[in-house]
């Protein structure tokens, strides 16, 4: 009775949690925009612009759901659902504290992956099911740079799990226990090249997450808006939500793998506001490239991945456990 | 690039577009596009009397009409012309169409300039029998003649035989008229 | 190509682009026969928003043909205002005062500046970098306040007469001006810190829509494409107008033929714009802004008349035809962009569609004027 007491509030928590992160992500993405780029971004609704995610909210509900002609109704319309379903559900293996976690489970790494990865695919059937040649594209496009990201990201994260002989989100935060040195990224004790193994998860979750420079299936210069150019209303408002749970999602577990999760940097009072400061920290990072850099080609998107990402973080998964067989 | 080469071949071609009864003028020095002050003391009348342009090469001045060499020359002999300038590095900067309804002629004017460096403006004019329109077309040197070729058709008629593409350019699919025309009416 | 390409199991589609879509800057449409990633066959389809300028020239009288200048490129007009001005003096043998030709050169040349500022910014942000745009913008504000105080519009300007200018510019124009170039200068070289060294932004550009001297002779491109491609050729120079012979200011050449070439031309002249003006209000003579006798119905000598000028985009020319009335027996215009865009169907043969749209970001195009 207690746990279930324990999961319910969790639950409730979580949901305001996300829904507040998924509305408030919009606004700190537009004010920083328009700071980054000289206006102030917006201002009108409210004090700061802090009712425009309620007021963005309720113009994309009250608009009429059209399916096109020739889309596919049933992908349709299941796309923008299963995108959100993922993210949502894996708010549930993350560590905010040392007890503030909804469900320990050991193998919480593995499930994240496991679920992470049908993002990919809600996008290639949003983009298939529009039937438009540009969601097409889109999809496929987007699809391919899900499964070229998708390897480094996972070897780099087997270092992780090399290094804590943990699967356990938890367990590989409560091992960065101490210090700002007893974190993943500097851990040079266990393989030299951490600090650049935390650039290539950064760079491999900034691909996964579907953002700037990375954003294929999106690239409105040349594919109007991608896998949602044929939704409207709460279907484009679920793909755009889905987008910042990624993004929390993303920077969550980097933060886990890499920053000590809810560990402070100098020994005393750890607690959740460490973790929400370093992820923020990493969603503005994520903000502030997207509105510094331009976009990639397809192609040099796949060839960092297979010509420098994957052989690094595979010579990177080799030199750490030389580390650990030999010291 | 060879002014007085391009010159000498181009005033040979127009001398061979010369229909076979002797000139009565040595050089074709015209009248009806020209209104520079050497002419204006021929006689007015001949001025009014709209006659069209005998085939040659006038040497304009440039600061009057903004060109160097002025040639007319037969339809048939736009190719060559176009060949002798494309030797030369010669660009093709614009195809004018001109409806003389008048005179129950259309024109075609090629604007030629030079890309290297030296200022030197060439045009090359040729004039067709309004009801039979047909000149050939100079696509195959100069692939930018394409589009400004297409337009000239769409706007004035005028056929340009072996054209790659004679559709409609900036004008509906539909349009069955020639706007340019002068007998055009809306 | 890929050797999927080449592969007998070749399966194409096709793609239009356009006349909706925010790489074609406006009403362009394209026919692309796709062969997955790669363009097959890439088709330009113009004609959205022709408006027949040539036939309005020979319904109006010349005077009444002005406002049509500031249509067509709505980006430069006043070098648009420019050509006509000067086609109409050469044709009608009127003599213009040298302030108003000093007035034309600095204004044609804020506007040249703000066009490829607004030029640079779309482009980045065509290959996804949304903020130089508003960059750029910010300075374009300046220089349309600007023309605005003497031109009375923003972006559609209709200033110059026959024989001179509609308004003399005064000392706040002139301080104005002064204090713009100041505060203008410094930004270029930070936008190229910010923007041309960004890794990503090279290796897009770098390599991308290689054209080569000939075919800019061959299609009749010029302007910063040609300029692009290695040759030096530049209207203001090569045939001077106006009072450009005695202002100094150097012609920017890059070898490199590609976009990253045809990109640093444009911020070049830029700086080459800047030069230009400081210069001319330097040498800024005193004296009346119109020339005196111009007839107010204009009937030019029969014959036809030839006038180019270097607009943002290349070498705008006008051939008109008169017939010694008061309106143009035939007018035609050379759009610089018309020729530009037309070797995108040759040179985008083969390319990755998002290189090919690259590529025709760096052409500039502006699409009134191509259809006129």
């Amino acid at each position: 009775m207690n746990e279930l007491i324990r999961l319910l509030s969790y639950m409730i928590c979580l949901a305001a949690f996300l829904g507040l992160n998924l509305a408030y992500l919009g606004w700190v993405e537009r004010k920083g925009a328009g700071h980054i780029q000289r206006r102030t971004g917006p201002k009108d609704v409210g004090p700061y612009g802090l009712l425009q995610p309620l007021a963005d909210g309720l113009k994309l509900m009250s608009k009429q759901l059209i399916v096109p002609a020739n889309a596919d109704r049933p992908l349709y319309m299941c796309a923008p659902i299963l995108t959100m379903v993922p993210a949502v559900l894996l708010f549930v293996a993350i560590p905010f504290g040392e007890h503030l976690v909804p469900r320990e489970f050991s193998f919480g790494l593995l499930m994240m992956f496991a679920f992470a990865s049908v993002g990919g695919m809600s996008i290639l059937i949003g983009g298939w099911g529009s039937g438009n040649k540009y969601s097409l594209i889109a999809g496929a496009r987007a699809v391919s740079q899900n499964v070229a990201y998708e390897i480094p990201m996972l070897i780099t994260a087997i270092t992780i799990v090399m290094i804590t002989g943990s699967m356990d989100l938890n367990e590989i935060v409560r091992q960065q226990g101490g210090y700002i040195w007893n974190w993943n990224v500097f851990r040079l004790d266990k393989s030299i090249l951490m600090p650049v193994s935390f650039l290539v998860f950064f760079i491999c979750s900034l691909a996964e997450t579907n953002r700037t420079p990375f954003d294929m299936g999106e690239c409105e210069g040349e594919l109007v808006a991608g896998y949602h150019t044929e939704y409207g209303g709460m279907g484009f408002g679920l793909f755009m939500m889905a987008e910042y749970a990624n993004l929390v999602i993303g920077c969550s577990l980097t933060t886990v793998l890499f920053l000590g999760g809810w560990q402070s940097p100098i020994g005393i009072f750890p607690g959740p506001h460490w973790f929400l400061l370093k992820m923020y920290f990493l969603i503005w990072s994520f903000v502030w490239i997207r509105w510094t850099y331009p976009r990639t080609t397809f192609w040099g998107l796949l060839n960092l991945s297979w010509k420098y990402l994957i052989p690094f973080s595979l010579v990177n998964l080799l030199l750490t456990a030389l580390f650990i067989k030999v010291f | 690039m060879d002014r007085a080469k391009i010159k000498r071949e181009l005033e040979n071609l127009a001398a061979e577009g010369l229909p076979a009864e002797p000139p009565q003028e040595e050089t074709p020095v015209e009248v009806q596009t020209e209104a520079e002050g050497e002419d204006k003391a021929k006689p007015k009348a001949k001025k009014d009397e709209d006659v069209p342009r005998k085939n040659g090469l006038i040497e304009t001045e440039y600061a009057k009409r903004g060109t160097h060499l002025d040639v007319q020359i037969n339809p048939d002999q736009v190719v060559k012309a176009a060949e002798i300038l494309d030797a030369e590095g010669m660009t093709l900067e614009m195809v004018t169409g001109v409806d003389w309804l008048k005179e129950g002629q259309l024109e075609v004017i090629y604007d030629y300039s030079y890309p290297g460096g030296q200022l030197f403006r060439v045009v090359v004019r040729a004039r067709l029998d309004r009801n039979n329109p047909d000149i050939p077309t100079v696509c195959h040197l100069y692939g930018g003649a394409n589009w400004h070729e297409r337009e000239t058709w769409e706007m004035l008629g005028i056929n340009f035989v072996g054209h790659p593409q004679l559709e409609h350019f900036l004008l509906p699919e539909d349009a069955d008229f020639y706007p340019l025309r002068k007998d055009f009416k809306p | 190509m890929s050797s999927l390409a080449q592969s007998q199991l070749r399966e194409t589609f096709e793609l239009n682009i356009g006349p909706q879509h925010p790489a074609t800057h406006g009403v362009l449409r394209i026919k692309v026969v796709m062969d997955g990633e790669y363009i097959d066959r890439a088709e330009p389809i113009l004609g959205y928003i022709h408006r027949m300028h040539e036939k309005m020239g020979e319904n109006r009288t010349w005077n009444q043909f002005w406002p049509n200048m500031g249509r067509l490129d709505y980006l430069s007009a006043m070098a648009y205002n420019h050509c006509y001005a000067g086609l109409m003096e050469r044709a009608a043998g009127i003599e213009v005062p040298e302030r108003a030709e000093y007035i034309r050169v600095i204004t044609a040349e804020l506007n040249r500046i703000q066009s490829h500022l607004l030029g640079f910014g779309a482009y980045i942000m065509d290959l996804g970098g949304f903020t130089p745009l508003m960059y750029a913008m910010d300075e374009r504000e300046q220089i349309l306040d600007l023309l605005e105080s003497v031109t009375g519009s923003r972006l559609t300007y209709c200033y110059f007469r026959f024989g001179g200018v509609y308004n003399d510019i005064d000392d706040d124009f002139i301080t104005g001006t002064r204090a713009f170039l100041k505060r203008f200068r410094p930004q270029i070289p930070m936008y190229h810190k910010l923007v041309t060294g960004n890794a990503i932004l090279m290796d897009r550009l770098i390599g991308v829509g290689p054209i080569s001297a000939d075919m800019c002779r061959k299609y009749g491109a010029t302007g910063p494409v040609l300029r692009g491609s290695g040759v030096n050729y530049d209207i203001r120079r090569n045939e001077p107008y106006s009072v450009y012979p005695e202002l100094d200011f150097d012609i920017p050449v890059y070898k490199e033929c590609d976009s990253m070439a045809r990109y640093m031309v444009r911020m070049d002249e830029m700086v080459q714009s800047c030069r230009i003006i400081e210069n001319a209000l330097n040498k800024l003579p005193e004296g009346p802004v119109m020339a005196e006798k111009v007839p107010k119905a204009l009937k030019p000598p029969k014959g036809d008349y030839h006038y180019a000028v270097e607009a943002a985009r290349g070498t705008f020319s006008m051939r008109t035809v008169s017939d010694g009335t008061n309106t143009s027996y035939r007018m035609r215009l050379r759009s610089p962009t018309y020729s530009n865009v037309s070797l995108f169907e040759e040179a985008s043969r083969g390319m990755l569609l998002s290189d090919a749209l690259a590529f025709l970001g760096s052409l500039d195009p502006v699409i009134p004027e191509m259809d006129r």
